[in-house]
């Protein structure tokens, strides 16, 4: 069953013009001192719009390494990476943040919200940098809070919420400029199993809305809720396959326990 | 990114940390306060120097006889006999710039009334004189152009002058005698004060009809000196000129040497005076200002704890779309905000402190709008100029270091 990547031909298929996400061939390292640690050896993908991957791997195989260069975070040493077509390396800071605000919407495992910052302020934080007027924002970070199921939390700060309710203020956030691509790294990682499959739920319904979506995750069951998982490790892609018998997380959800029963 | 979202978003940080905040501000209070009061002190002054040598006179001159070293003071006042009653008229006559001229001759003189007894000064002129200092009279009139004709034996008395021969009594149709000569009191004048240029009281002294003092006190026919208006404040340098030129003239001195009478311009010593005020002025603002550098300091040092301790809120706005320059922007304005309420807080504080100043030492102190403007320019200009360096750093992180920080 595993299927190693054939950069040649892939290489081939990325003229045709469906693929979001192109990358060939990339390398990252970091020096530290004399030794060079290698995150990550030469990863060839592509990724369509409307796509739904999980990336799965040990720790320390280069996932959020990959996550971060997807998202225009970071740059690799070597390689191309081209975003809807576009070379990523020859643009500029300015345009690489106009890409972060409007086209990629990123969940970090961490969360990431600003503290002592209501929900709906952090949600409307990437219209601030975008030119939208303040209620147009305003509008779209309540929507995008009701999206995922918030509406009633608006006024709530960070540490006033659940772990999996500050998840659904981070992904609210990540949506709220109406991106084409979600990514998202270990998004249900701080999460129990029922949350997490709650999360999916969302994610299952925006995928199905047409937004291209990459997540990492350590659980096989989460990453079942993908269309398609790629494995790393070392650094490579080890393995790419489309998920078979696709669960629906709704219908998990209906069969699950919660705590109050 | 709008001015007023990152303005709200810089007042909110600096909510955040109120106490933090306070104490950074009081720096930049303390510098706009001390500036604006130091300044106001130094404006003060300054306008009063000039107020007082506006109330000597409109576009005076004075032409004193005697002569001048090249540096200016002038030496042996009075020693001539060269200055006379004709050099005034051919002034009149000739100067185009002058307006008026009234001739004096200076005494000293003994006056007694009844049993009270006076040394004062004993000044002899022509009506003309009061016009020209524009000085008004509290009661009576001058003497008279008749009177200088007949050489009369009438006087105006200053303010100190009838304080201390009248008293309570009404000093008008009074007979006071002057080194033992009657004379009839026909005006007092108003109290001018003590002079701004010389330090004297100017109301201490006496006028008569210049033709009294010649004929009957002091046995001369020259004079003294002439006072001189000109039409206006700016003809004021050119009639020096005009004067100076003419007696040099009249009293036949060749080139190369020295004239034998000296022209005092009044508007010379109001700009000498309003220099030296400006660098008073001067002086006390740029110490002033040495406070309100520190002050900048402060808020250069706390916008950089800031932005370390903001490290990964910083990285989180740049991983969600903050360009370098949005966040450059929002650290910057954090700093132009806090310089600028302090700046603000300074200027009631500073304008407190200068009434407190007039109100306990008495001087004057003038809060000019030009000083409140450049207070908050300056305090704009600290925040800026403080806050750029901590605002770059901000800028210059890479947001994935920024994220990763702890
Ligand atoms: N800034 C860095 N400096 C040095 N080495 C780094 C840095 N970031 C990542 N690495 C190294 O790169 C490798 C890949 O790291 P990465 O964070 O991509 O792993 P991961 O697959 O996301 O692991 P996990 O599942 O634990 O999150 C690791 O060996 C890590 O030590
Ligand atoms: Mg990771």
């Amino acid at each position: 069953m595993a299927t190693v990547t054939q950069p040649e031909a892939k290489v081939a298929i990325s003229t045709g013009n469906r693929a979001v996400i192109h990358v060939e061939d990339i390398h990252k390292y970091y020096d530290l001192g004399e030794t060079r640690v290698h995150a990550l050896r030469g990863v060839s993908a592509e990724i369509g719009a409307g796509e739904f991957v999980a990336i799965m791997g040990a720790s320390g195989s280069g996932k959020s390494t990959f996550m971060n260069i997807l998202g225009c975070l970071d740059k690799p040493n070597s390689g191309r990476y081209l975003l809807e077509g576009t070379e990523v390396s020859r643009l500029t800071k300015k345009e690489l943040a106009s890409i972060r605000n409007r086209k990629i919407g990123f969940v970090f495992q961490g969360f990431n919200l600003l503290s002592r910052t209501t929900a709906l302020e952090n949600v409307e934080l990437p219209t601030l940098y975008a030119q939208i007027t303040k209620t147009e924002g305003e509008t779209r970070a309540r929507e995008a809070l009701e999206l995922v199921g918030l509406a009633d939390r608006v006024a709530h700060f960070p540490s006033q919420l659940s772990g999996g309710q500050q998840q659904r203020v981070a992904i609210a956030r990540a949506l709220v400029n109406k991106p084409s691509i979600l990514l998202a790294d270990e998004p249900t990682g701080n999460l129990d199993s029922r949350t997490s499959v709650e999360i999916m739920e969302v994610f299952q319904k925006l995928n199905d809305g047409g937004l291209t979506i990459v997540l990492v995750t350590h659980e096989h069951d989460i990453s079942q809720f993908a269309k398609r998982t790629i494995l790393f490790r070392d650094g490579k892609i080890r393995r790419d396959e489309p998920v078979g018998a696709r669960p629906l997380a709704a219908e998990v959800l209906k069969n699950m326990p919660t705590l109050e029963d | 990114m709008d001015l007023l979202a990152i303005v709200r978003i810089a007042m909110r940080a600096l909510a955040r940390n109120k106490l933090r905040s306070s104490l950074t501000m009081l720096g930049i209070i303390i510098g706009v306060g001390a500036v604006i009061a130091m300044v106001g002190v130094g404006q003060g002054a300054q306008q009063q120097v000039q107020q007082q040598i506006a109330a000597m006179g409109s576009n005076l001159l004075f032409v004193g006889a005697g002569t001048v070293t090249r540096g200016g003071m002038h030496m042996g006042w009075g020693a001539t006999k060269s200055l006379v009653y004709d050099d005034m008229q051919a002034i009149l006559r000739e100067c185009p710039a002058v307006k008026a001229a009234a001739p004096g001759s200076t005494s000293s003189a003994q006056v007694v009334f009844g049993n009270d007894n006076w040394a004062t000064r004993l000044n002899g002129t022509e009506p003309e004189y009061f016009d020209i200092r524009t000085w008004p009279f509290q009661e009576g009139t001058s003497f008279t152009q008749g009177d200088v004709e007949t050489g009369a034996n009438v006087a105006v008395i200053g303010e100190t002058v009838r304080k201390n021969l009248f008293g309570a009594t009404d000093p008008l149709g009074e007979t006071i005698r002057v080194n033992n000569l009657p004379f009839k009191v026909v005006g007092v004048l108003s109290p001018k004060g003590t002079s701004a240029a010389m330090g004297d009281d100017q109301d201490d002294i006496i006028l008569i009809p210049i033709t009294t003092l010649q004929k009957k006190i002091s046995g001369q026919n020259w004079l003294r000196w002439i006072m001189v208006s000109a039409a206006s404040r700016q003809s004021s340098y050119a009639a020096q000129q005009q004067i100076t030129s003419l007696l040099r003239d009249r009293h036949r001195i060749r080139t190369g040497q020295d004239d034998d009478f000296f022209v005092r311009n009044l508007a010379d010593m109001a700009d000498l005076a309003d220099q030296a005020g400006r660098v008073m002025t001067l002086l006390l603002a740029s110490i002033a200002s040495v406070s309100l550098i520190v002050g900048g300091i402060g808020i250069m040092n706390i916008m950089l704890v800031s932005v370390t301790e903001r490290t990964r809120e910083i990285g989180v706005r740049m991983a969600i779309g903050a360009t370098e320059g949005d966040v450059q922007r929002q650290f910057l304005i954090e700093a132009v905000v806090l310089s600028l309420i302090g700046g603000a807080i300074g200027i009631i504080f500073g304008t407190g402190a200068s009434y407190l100043i007039t109100e306990t030492l008495g001087w004057a102190v003038l809060i000019s709008p030009t000083a409140i403007v450049t207070a908050v320019v300056f305090s704009m200009a600290v925040g800026i100029f403080f806050g750029f360096y901590p605002a770059r750093k901000a800028a210059r992180l890479d947001p994935i270091d920024a994220l990763r920080y702890e």
